[in-house]
């Protein structure tokens, strides 16, 4: 089985590394031409690169303005203790950094509502507003193109020990252990139940909120997070040059940040420090030693371009591919046993098997639409449409296409709200309340076409349902790792074993095969530990071996959950089926048992257009 | 000062500058549109039509001449990027198209940097059209006139390219299911070349038509870039009208406000950009 390099870099072997180098740079850099305020300011851009890759590289969020929270963060912090409202300088860091979330949470609020390419442009335009307005309208404050000049040194003083930090190793070593803090806590956000969503919804947003995360406030709390490193950049900035520089503002300074992070390598949260490295020590290089001048930022450019047509994973992503190339064995395949070892026992249990809970237990109604219609401009896809579904129940829907089912079934999840008519869950009102607040609720859908996230491995995927289930729809555990989630490792083994993924537990999911990847999807759902479980075609595209594999799957789900299950494979489905809904044109044709519904002339009609009744 | 003459012809001022954003975002547009692809080298290519012109000036001194200079230069540049480094990334996700043109910006911005220097280079229009115009109640400026005037023609250019043309039809065919286009046979991958060519020739041609009213830098398409995107924002990304009405719109705001108070100009045009993102995020004639 492959153990996957990541692992490696688990426990405090990535924390032991850096400390080391931060520690020693000071010893060995200075032989190759690094000064103290090179590595100050690599320290900084590391520390606003941090940030930044806990949006982007985590999140999937590409902002071309955190300079805006950079220049808040930093003029907040320069004014508060160049005006001697704050004397302290760890205290007016600590405001500026406050400072710079509190702005970010209101410009989340607004650019958060749009995604990918609007997002980016959002972003860049809102930096752009507080470039103008520290600029001049501001100016007063901020010193407008002159900035602010005078930050005062900071000073640590215990008792008798009194310290001011002014010499350049000095403001090193002070860099140094504010970046490590940094690192520290970022890694502890990476490694806990609220990363392990960021990632989710970076791979697929969608299915984050279908199995009911809250993805809007995710994305508000690590727009937030990553506001708050910049702003201590930027403040950082300041106390590092003793003067606040207006170019903080800049959209330079939002590119800088991008390129550099691209450079090191996005999504290692080490990355943006290794790329400022290579970008402050080239520049410095390039413009005097080899004498190009400004045209080091050509040269700089031409390598971005290249490493994103070639490197999309930068440096580190280079580099890790290379030890991955060493210690990967050959591909191993394992045989699929889910499939023979449940066809066998498929084959020995001929049939339904021992699921066939008597009618006689008292049902109620746990899934009810209640005269239900979706209309798309003309097109009436569903028309006043009443349904229930009994706790217990396998339920079947069959219909020919484009007869609404999968429009019903978005409705029923909540995906999609019904133009008229009302949805009913556990006798709770879900009507409008959308995907996530239903997958809370209790009631969670596989997909037809798989929505999975492909760069999770299989446990990482399955973990990302079962923490809905624990925490909520939104939970801000930023520090609590994800072993300290209770049950979550036993409950993931368990759910894999059901379904036959044991062994492929650590591959990304990208990785398996379409069989395997059906299971996970069906998994997704599963792991949410809904009481009504949605199934929009389960049985697409597999193989006769995997489906009869699936519907025993299925039918041991079963055996503590309500199923609806769409399905075209009419012989799967009536051998697995409590009662069949048909639907047919927008409505509902006719319901009844398996039996019932074999034999009703007017589905034979409409379903097998008349071939069989005449 | 608050004046009827001053407000007419700042009124003019934002009726130019708005038409310029108008045609710029017009290429932004058409090519996210169709391409999918959001193109940050746009305002570097802009920067490009104002330099390849000021060479062209140089070199036969005529102003129409370099107008088509920069123009087709501009629009050949586009088509090399094209083909060579932005088709690849047609598959690959929305960030990595982002990345890849901001970094061709740069590039582009460098290399002119590296080869005119930082300073300003300055344009002057041609002699027919210097001096002023009176149009009855005022006196105007004739170049900016005549750029209102051209400009207005391109766009219409543009109009009756996407709208009456069977390229139009592809393109437009293009922008709701690039798949089923290329599925009836017709040749998609040409249809996006020539879709980048227009775009960044509207971008060269903006960028040589606005060289004599400020003087060119080779940053001179930053601030344009991040404008385009606030008219985008505005006018619903990838559509035509929203471009049009957008630009037109973020010129009388910028210029309006700069009648009151210079240093809120821009400030007030991204904070209708914020008034249009919290009451209608998908722009004013955005579907999506």
């Amino acid at each position: 089985m492959r153990v996957p390099a990541r692992r490696l870099g688990n426990g405090w072997l990535a924390e032991l590394i850096l400390g080391l180098v931060l520690i020693l740079a000071p010893f060995l850099l200075p032989s190759i031409g690094a000064t103290a305020d090179m590595l100050s300011r690599i320290l900084i851009w590391g520390l606003f690169g941090i940030g930044f890759d806990l949006l982007f590289g985590y999140t999937g969020l590409l902002s071309f303005g955190q300079s805006a929270f950079y220049g808040s963060g930093g003029f907040i912090a320069a004014y508060l203790l160049v005006s001697h409202k704050i004397g302290n300088v760890f205290l007016g860091l600590a405001v500026g950094t406050a400072g710079a979330a509190a702005i970010a949470f209101v410009v989340g609020l607004l650019a958060l509502r749009r995604t990918g390419i609007y997002f980016a442009m959002i972003t860049v335009a809102f930096a752009e507003m507080f470039f103008f307005l520290e600029n001049s309208p501001l100016s007063a404050i901020t010193g407008g193109e002159n900035g602010l000049p005078n930050v005062p040194n900071p000073e640590i003083g215990i008792g008798s020990f009194d310290l001011v930090i002014h010499s350049p190793w000095q403001m090193y070593a002070m860099m140094a252990v504010v970046f490590f803090l940094g690192y520290l806590l970022a890694r502890r956000i990476v490694a806990s139940p609220f990363g392990h969503v960021l990632t989710a919804i970076r791979d697929n947003p969608g299915r984050a909120s279908a199995v009911g995360h809250a993805i809007q406030r995710y994305k508000l709390a690590v727009f937030v997070i990553a506001a708050a490193y910049s702003g201590l950049a930027g403040g950082l900035e300041g106390v590092l040059q003793g003067y606040m520089a207006p170019d903080a503002f800049t959209f330079d300074t939002s590119g800088q940040l991008v390129m550099q992070s691209i450079i090191g390598g996005s999504g290692s949260l080490i990355g943006p420090l290794i790329g400022a490295s290579v970008w402050l020590y080239l520049r410095a290089i390039l413009q005097s030693a080899a004498g190009l001048g400004p045209a080091w930022k050509l040269v700089l450019g031409l390598v971005f371009v290249l490493l994103i047509v070639f490197l999309r994973r930068g440096i580190v992503g280079g580099v890790s591919d290379l030890i991955g190339g060493w210690r990967r064995p050959l591909s191993d395949t394992p045989a699929d046993a889910f499939n023979r070892s449940s066809v066998q026992v498929e084959m020995a249990e001929g049939g339904r098997g021992e699921r066939d809970r008597s009618a006689d237990a008292p049902r109620t109604k746990v899934l009810e639409a209640r005269g239900v219609s979706k209309r798309y401009g003309g097109l009436v896809a569903n028309a006043d449409i009443s349904f229930s579904v009994n706790e217990g129940e396998i339920r079947g829907i069959i219909g020919p296409n484009g007869a609404g089912k999968s429009t019903f079934f978005k409705m029923l999840s909540g995906e999609i709200p019904p133009t008229t008519g009302s949805m009913f869950l556990f006798g709770v009102d879900i009507t409008g309340r959308g995907v996530t607040a239903v997958c809370q609720l209790g009631l969670s859908k596989s997909y037809q076409i798989n929505q999975l996230f492909p760069k999770l491995t299989v446990r990482q995927n399955l973990s990302v349902s079962a923490l809905s289930r624990t925490r909520g729809k939104f939970r801000l555990d930023l520090i609590r790792p994800m072993s300290r989630v209770p049950d979550l490792a036993k409950d993931i083994d368990e759910t894999m074993h059901l379904l036959g993924l044991t062994e492929r537990a650590d591959t990304p999911v990208s990785e398996l095969a379409y069989g395997e990847k059906r299971r996970v999807e069906i998994g997704l759902a599963l792991a949410t530990d809904p009481k009504i479980l949605l199934l929009d075609e389960p049985l697409a595209g597999m193989s006769p071996q995997e489906r009869a594999a699936t519907v025993r799957l299925l039918k041991e789900i079963a055996r503590h959950r309500t199923l609806v299950v769409v399905e075209h494979d009419m012989d799967a489905l009536f051998g697995m089926a409590d009662r069949i809904t048909v639907f047919y044109q927008g409505r509902i044709l006719a319901e009844g048992t398996p039996a019932e519904i074999q034999g009703n002339a007017d589905v034979q009609e409409a379903y097998l257009g008349g071939v069989h009744a005449a | 000062m608050l004046n009827w003459a001053n407000f007419s012809s700042q009124l003019f001022n934002g009726l130019v500058s708005g038409a310029l954003l108008a045609l710029i975002s017009a290429g932004l547009t058409i090519i996210y549109g169709t391409l999918g692809v959001l193109n940050l080298a746009h305002g570097a290519l802009f920067m490009l039509g104002g330099y390849a012109g000021f060479v062209a000036f140089q070199e036969t001194d005529s102003f129409v001449v370099a107008v088509i200079a920069g123009a087709v230069f501009v629009g050949i540049v586009g088509i090399v990027l094209e083909r060579t480094i932005v088709r690849f990334f047609y598959d690959r996700p929305d960030e990595d198209q982002i990345l890849v043109t901001f970094g061709l910006g740069i590039v582009l911005v460098e290399l002119v940097r590296f080869g005119f220097g930082s300073l300003s280079q300055s344009i002057s229009p041609p002699a027919w059209a210097a001096g002023v115009t009176s149009l009855g109640f005022m006196l105007y400026p004739t170049y900016r006139l005549l750029v209102f005037a051209i400009v207005a023609a391109a766009l219409g250019g543009l109009y009756l390219l996407l709208y009456r043309t069977r390229l139009g039809l592809v393109v437009r065919a293009g922008i709701e299911d690039a798949t089923m286009v290329d599925a009836l046979g017709i040749n998609v991958q040409r249809t996006f070349m020539t879709v980048f060519g227009i775009g960044a020739m509207a971008a060269g041609f903006a960028g040589i038509i606005n060289a004599p009213i400020i003087s060119i830098t080779p940053n001179v398409g930053d601030d344009i870039l991040i404008e385009c995107f606030v008219v985008v924002v505005i006018g619903g990304v990838g559509s035509f009208p929203g471009a049009i009405v957008g630009g037109l719109v973020a010129g009388e705001i910028m210029s309006l406000t700069s009648m009151i108070d210079p240093s809120y100009s821009a400030v007030m045009l991204f904070a209708a950009m914020a008034l249009v993102l919290a009451l209608r995020p998908q722009g004013l004639f955005g579907t999506r």
